[in-house]
C-alpha cells in the first residue's frame, strides 16, 4: 500500500503552505490587504496541518519522505521589484493547487478503503484549497494590469 | 435672522406624536424676506430633505422645508437650516489655481485646462489611461457622476475610478448586492408610520439623519408606539431612546448578530414558507449562527445574555420591522457580514416588500446613491455587473463604442487600491473631485505624503482651499448646490431636482461643465467619429442617463425634470409600469439575483475572493434572496500594554464630513467648535484626567491633541469626532485620522474607521507647542521642495 505516501504528501505540503501564506504575507506587508488576507489563510491551513494529525499518525508505517518537489523551487525567497506582488501569488497559487491535486487523489484511495475519518478530512482540505485559489486568483487577477502594463 | 425654532438649541424641534400619517411641520430660517424660492433638496447627509431656497437679490437668503415633500413633510435639521451660508462664504474659490515656483498661483480656465489635458496625454503616452485615477465624492450631483463614468470607462478606459463613498456607503452596496443581487434600498420611510419595531444597529441616527429621527420621536410619543433596539457601542442620542440598548465591545457586530439570528431561529419564530421558496442558504446560516449560544456572545462581546434575549424577543415577535445599519457596521471588522446579518433578519421572518418592512443599508452622504448608480465609483453604471459580458455590450451598445475600451477585466479598482497605486507611482494623475482625502482617509501622514509626491499630478475640483487643495497642482474652483441645476438620490431612493437659484461666485464653474470641457478638449470620440459626451446641459445628461438606466433595477425612465418639479421628490424605479414611481422594492418577492441580471456574481465573505461567472450559473438562486453568513474574526490590531486603549472615530451632529460647509455656518461652528477625546469616567479617574484637559492621544500611526470630555462610554474606549483638519485651526495636531488604520474589508473595501489600538497621557504646554510646530514645518518643507522640483 502506498497511500501513506500520499497522506503524508498532502499533510507536508499544507505545512509549506502555512509558511508559504506567512512569508507573503511578510514580505508584502505594504498591501494591506495581502498581508491580512495570508495570515487568514495561513490560519485556515494551520488548522487543517492539526487537524490532520491522528490520521497521519495511523498511516505512519507506509510513509516514505519523498522530497516535496514544489516548495524547492517555488518562493524560495520572496522578490522585490515591481512584478514581486504577482510572482508571489502565482507561486502561492501552484503551491496551493499541489495541495489540492494530492487531495484529490487522495480521496480517490479513501473512498476505496472506505475510511470515512479521511474522506471528510480530504473534503475539508478540498474546501479549504478551493477558497484560497479562489483569492489567489481574484487578488492575481487585479494585480496584473497595473503590473504587466504599467509598473517599471 | 428669523426661524420658526432654534435647531442648535433644540436638535429636533416640537414633538408631533402620531402614528399613520405623519403631520406637516415647515421648518424655515432665512436672513431677509426673499424674492422668490426655488425648489430644491438638502444636501448635508444621506436623508434628502425637500427644500426650497430663498433668493434675494441674486442672492441666497434662506432656506424652508418643503411640505409637500414625502421624505420629510416640511422639516429641516440643524444642519440644512443653517449649512446654506456657506454659500456666501467669502473664501470661496474663484478662479482657477496652477502651482507656480511651488506656489498656487490665479490663472485662467483656458491655462488650466489646457495643463490637465497636457498632463493627462503624458500620463497616457507613459503608461496608458491606466496612469489616471479618479477620486470623487458624495457631494456632486447625478449627472455630473454619470458624465464622468462616461468619460472614464469609454473615454479613458481607466478602471481606476471611485469615491469617497468608498468610506461611508460602499459596504451597504455590497450588503445590497450580497443578499438581493442588486443594490438597492427595498423599503420606504413611511414604513416608520407604521411598523412595530426599529432596529438600529451601529447607527446614530438621532446625530446623523436629524429628520428621520424626528419621525421615529413621534412615533414613539404617539399611540402604540414602536419597540426600539439599538445596538451601538456608545450611549448616543439614539441609545438613550431604546427599549433595549446593545452596548457590544468594538469589533464585535458578527457575535451579537449571529447570537440575534441563533435565538430567534432557534425559538422558532422563522417563516418557514418564505425561506422555503424565496431564499437560498438557509441550513448553512442556521449551522452559523448555531455556535452563538446567548452565554458564548457575551463572553466575546460583552453584551448581557439577558439582554440579547430580550432585543431577540422583540425582533423575533415583531409581524413589521424596520432596520437601518450605518457606519458602526460599515467601518468595522467584518463589516459586509455583519451588514448581511440585518438582511438575513428579515428574510428569515418574511419581514421585506410590505408597508412597515423596511431594511434600510443607510447611506451617509447626499449624493452617494447617486455614485454608486452611475458608476463613477467601483461598480458599472446602472448596476451592471462587471463580469457580465452582456451587460458591457448594452454599455458599448448605448455609448456606441467598441466593448474592449471598457475596462471589466477585474472589479474596478477601489479608492484604497488608487491611493495605492498612486503611492507606487503606478498612477501619475489623480483627479480629486469634491472630497477632501488629506482629512478623511485614514492614516493621514500617508495620505499628505502621496498628495505631495513629485510623480504625482494633483488636479482638485472644489469650492474651498481645503488641506487638499492646498496640496494640488491644479485647483478648480467650482460651483455648488444652490449654483447649478441637478439632481440626487436619497436613502429610501427618493429622486430630488435641485434648481440653480443663483450665479456661481467669480469664475467658479459646475463640475458637470467642467468635466464635459474635459471631454472636448481631450477630444473623446465614439465609433462613428462623433463626440463621446453628446450633452451640454445637466437636463440633457439626465436624459442620457434616463437611457441607460432603462429596464435596470434603477429604473429613471419615468421621470423628466419637468415631473420632478412639480412637488415631491419621486422614487425609483419610475418607468411607464410604476409612472409615480416605488415605494417598496420587492412587492412580490422576486429579487435581482438572477445570473442575467444581477449586479455581481457574489464573493467570499471572509476573503472577498469573486465567484467567476460560471460558478454563478452553475448555482443561479433566479430571484432567491441569498442567506449568508460567516463567523466571527477578531480584528487585527488589539489593545495591548503598548497601546491600552480602542478608539473609535465618528461624526457630530452639526458638522458633515470635513466642515468645508457647516464649519463656515457660525452657528453650527459655535455649536461645535472643536474636536475632543471622549473617555469613560473610569479611564479618567485611572489617568487622573480632568474635564477639558489637554490630552496626547497616539496610535502606531500618528498622534493628536485633543481636550478630554468625560463620560459617555465605556471603559477601554475612546471617542473622536473626525471632522476637524486644520484649515481653519492648525495650532495642534487634532485630526482623528492621524490615527486610524490602513485596513478595510474585504468585500467593500471599506477602511476600518471604529477601531485603531491607542495611548493617552496628560500634555504639557510644552508638548502642544512642539508638534505642531514640527508639523507645520515638515509640512512646508515638504511642500516647498517637491513642488519647486516640479515647476
Ligand atoms: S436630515 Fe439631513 S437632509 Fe435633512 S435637513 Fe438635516 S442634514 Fe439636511
Amino acid at each position: 500500500m502506498h497511500i501513506g505516501q500520499y497522506i503524508d504528501l498532502v499533510h507536508r505540503t499544507e505545512i509549506d503552505l502555512v509558511k508559504a501564506f506567512k512569508k507573503v504575507a511578510k514580505a508584502h506587508g505594504d498591501e494591506p490587504d495581502v498581508y491580512q488576507t495570508c495570515q487568514l489563510l495561513a490560519s485556515w491551513s494551520q488548522k487543517l496541518v492539526e487537524e490532520f494529525e491522528p490520521i497521519v499518525k495511523r498511516y505512519k508505517e507506509e510513509s516514505d519522505k519523498e522530497p516535496d518537489r514544489l516548495t524547492q523551487t517555488l518562493l524560495k525567497d520572496t522578490r522585490k521589484g515591481g512584478l514581486a506582488l504577482l510572482r508571489d501569488l502565482h507561486d502561492l497559487y501552484l503551491i496551493t493547487t499541489e495541495v489540492k491535486v494530492c487531495c484529490t487523489i487522495l480521496k480517490q484511495a479513501s473512498d476505496g478503503l472506505r475510511d470515512k475519518d479521511l474522506t471528510a478530512m480530504c473534503e475539508e482540505i478540498e474546501r479549504q484549497t478551493t477558497r484560497q485559489l479562489s483569492w489567489l486568483l481574484t487578488r492575481a487577477k487585479q494585480a496584473a494590469p497595473q503590473t504587466l502594463i504599467v509598473a517599471k | 435672522m428669523q426661524q420658526t425654532r432654534d435647531s442648535i438649541k433644540d436638535i429636533w424641534g416640537k414633538r408631533s406624536p402620531y402614528k399613520g400619517d405623519w403631520p406637516v411641520r415647515v421648518d424655515e430660517q432665512i436672513e431677509e424676506e426673499p424674492d422668490k424660492w426655488v425648489q430644491s433638496a438638502c444636501v448635508l447627509c444621506s436623508n434628502g430633505c425637500g427644500m426650497d431656497i430663498g433668493v434675494k437679490d441674486g442672492k441666497i437668503v434662506g432656506v424652508r422645508g418643503r411640505a409637500v415633500d414625502i421624505v420629510n413633510h416640511g422639516r429641516l435639521g440643524p444642519k440644512g437650516l443653517n449649512g446654506w451660508v456657506a454659500n456666501n462664504s467669502a473664501d470661496r474659490l474663484k478662479r482657477p489655481l496652477i502651482r507656480k515656483n511651488g506656489k498656487l498661483e490665479e490663472s485662467s480656465w483656458d491655462e488650466a485646462m489646457e495643463l490637465i489635458v497636457k498632463k493627462s496625454k503624458e500620463v497616457i503616452e507613459k503608461q496608458t489611461s491606466l496612469g489616471i485615477g479618479f477620486y470623487t465624492s458624495g457631494q456632486l450631483f447625478l449627472e455630473e457622476y454619470y458624465t464622468l463614468a462616461v468619460i472614464g470607462k469609454a473615454g479613458l478606459g481607466t478602471p481606476h475610478m471611485d469615491g469617497n463613498t468608498r468610506l461611508c456607503t460602499a459596504t451597504a452596496a455590497a450588503a445590497l448586492k450580497v443578499s438581493f443581487g442588486s443594490d438597492g434600498q427595498p423599503g420606504s420611510y413611511t414604513d416608520i408610520d407604521t411598523t412595530e419595531a426599529i432596529l438600529h444597529v451601529g447607527h446614530n441616527v438621532a446625530s446623523q439623519q436629524t429628520v428621520l429621527w424626528m419621525r421615529i420621536l413621534d412615533r414613539l410619543e404617539g399611540e402604540n408606539p414602536p419597540k426600539l433596539v439599538v445596538i451601538d457601542p456608545r450611549k448616543t442620542f439614539t441609545a438613550e431612546k431604546a427599549t433595549v440598548h446593545l452596548a457590544p465591545i468594538t469589533g464585535t457586530n458578527i457575535p451579537v448578530m449571529n447570537g440575534l439570528l441563533n435565538l430567534i431561529i432557534d425559538s422558532g419564530r422563522i417563516n418557514k414558507e418564505f425561506i422555503e421558496n424565496h431564499t437560498v442558504g438557509f441550513e448553512e446560516l442556521k449551522q452559523i449562527v448555531a455556535k452563538w449560544p446567548p452565554e458564548r456572545v457575551e463572553e466575546v462581546s460583552g453584551v448581557p445574555a439577558a439582554k440579547l434575549r430580550e432585543a431577540a424577543e422583540i425582533l423575533g415577535s415583531a409581524s413589521t420591522l424596520v432596520s437601518t445599519a450605518l457606519q458602526g457596521v460599515y467601518q468595522s471588522m467584518q463589516a459586509t457580514a455583519a451588514a448581511v446579518q440585518v438582511n438575513n433578519l428579515h428574510l428569515i421572518r418574511g419581514l421585506i416588500g410590505r408597508p412597515g418592512c423596511g431594511i434600510y443599508q443607510m447611506n451617509g452622504q447626499p449624493t452617494a446613491q447617486n455614485n454608486r448608480e452611475c458608476g463613477a465609483d467601483g461598480d458599472l453604471p446602472g448596476f451592471r455587473n462587471w463580469g457580465n459580458k452582456e451587460h458591457i455590450a448594452e454599455l458599448a451598445t448605448l455609448w456606441n463604442v467598441d466593448p474592449d475600451i471598457i475596462p471589466h477585466w477585474s472589479p474596478p479598482t477601489h479608492a484604497m487600491q488608487i491611493w495605492r497605486y498612486a503611492e507606487q507611482g503606478l498612477i501619475s494623475l489623480l483627479w480629486i473631485s469634491g472630497t477632501n482625502p488629506a482629512v478623511s482617509m485614514p492614516e493621514l501622514q500617508r495620505i499628505r505624503n502621496i498628495l505631495d509626491k513629485e510623480d504625482l499630478f494633483v488636479i482638485v475640483q472644489d469650492p474651498f482651499m481645503t488641506e487638499t487643495a492646498e496640496r494640488a497642482d491644479v485647483v478648480l474652483p467650482a460651483a455648488i448646490w444652490g449654483e447649478k441645476t441637478g439632481c440626487f438620490t436619497n436613502v429610501d431612493r427618493t429622486v430630488h431636482i435641485s434648481h440653480k437659484a443663483i450665479e456661481p461666485p467669480g469664475e467658479a464653474r459646475s463640475d458637470l461643465d467642467i468635466f464635459i470641457d474635459y471631454a472636448k478638449r481631450m477630444d473623446f470620440r465614439d465609433k462613428d467619429g462623433d463626440p463621446l459626451i453628446k450633452w451640454q446641459t445637466s437636463e440633457e445628461a439626465f436624459e442620457a442617463w434616463k437611457q441607460c438606466s432603462k429596464g435596470r433595477p434603477c429604473d429613471y425612465s419615468g421621470m423628466s425634470y419637468s415631473k420632478l418639479s412639480q412637488g415631491s421628490g419621486i422614487q425609483w424605479p419610475c418607468n411607464e409600469q410604476f409612472p409615480d414611481g416605488t415605494p417598496h422594492l420587492y412587492t412580490t418577492h422576486l429579487f435581482n439575483t438572477s445570473a442575467n441580471i444581477c449586479e455581481t456574481y457574489g464573493y467570499d465573505l471572509d476573503t472577498g475572493a469573486a465567484v467567476t461567472a460560471e460558478e454563478y450559473k452553475a448555482i443561479d438562486p433566479k430571484g432567491k434572496a441569498f442567506l449568508k453568513g460567516t463567523d466571527y474574526q477578531q480584528p487585527y490590531e488589539i489593545p495591548d500594554d503598548l497601546y491600552p486603549l480602542w478608539l473609535t472615530t465618528g461624526r457630530q451632529v452639526y458638522h458633515f464630513h470635513t466642515r468645508t460647509k457647516t464649519g463656515r455656518s457660525k452657528a453650527l461652528s459655535d455649536a461645535a467648535p472643536d474636536a475632543f477625546i471622549q473617555i469613560s469616567e473610569e479611564d479618567a479617574a485611572r489617568y487622573g484626567i480632568k474635564e477639558g484637559e489637554m490630552i496626547v492621544v497616539e496610535s502606531r500611526r500618528g498622534k493628536v491633541i485633543e481636550p478630554a470630555k468625560i463620560g459617555g462610554v465605556e471603559p477601554g474606549l475612546v471617542f473622536i469626532p473626525f471632522h476637524y483638519g486644520y484649515w481653519d485651526k492648525s495650532d495642534r495636531p487634532r485630526a482623528a485620522n492621524e490615527l486610524t488604520l490602513s485596513e478595510w474589508d474585504p468585500v467593500s473595501k471599506q477602511p476600518h474607521f471604529k477601531y485603531a489600538a491607542v495611548r493617552i497621557t496628560k500634555a504639557d504646554a510644552g508638548i502642544i507647542e512642539s508638534t505642531a510646530d514640527k508639523i507645520e514645518k515638515a509640512a512646508d518643507t515638504i511642500k516647498s521642495k517637491l513642488k519647486s522640483q516640479e515647476a
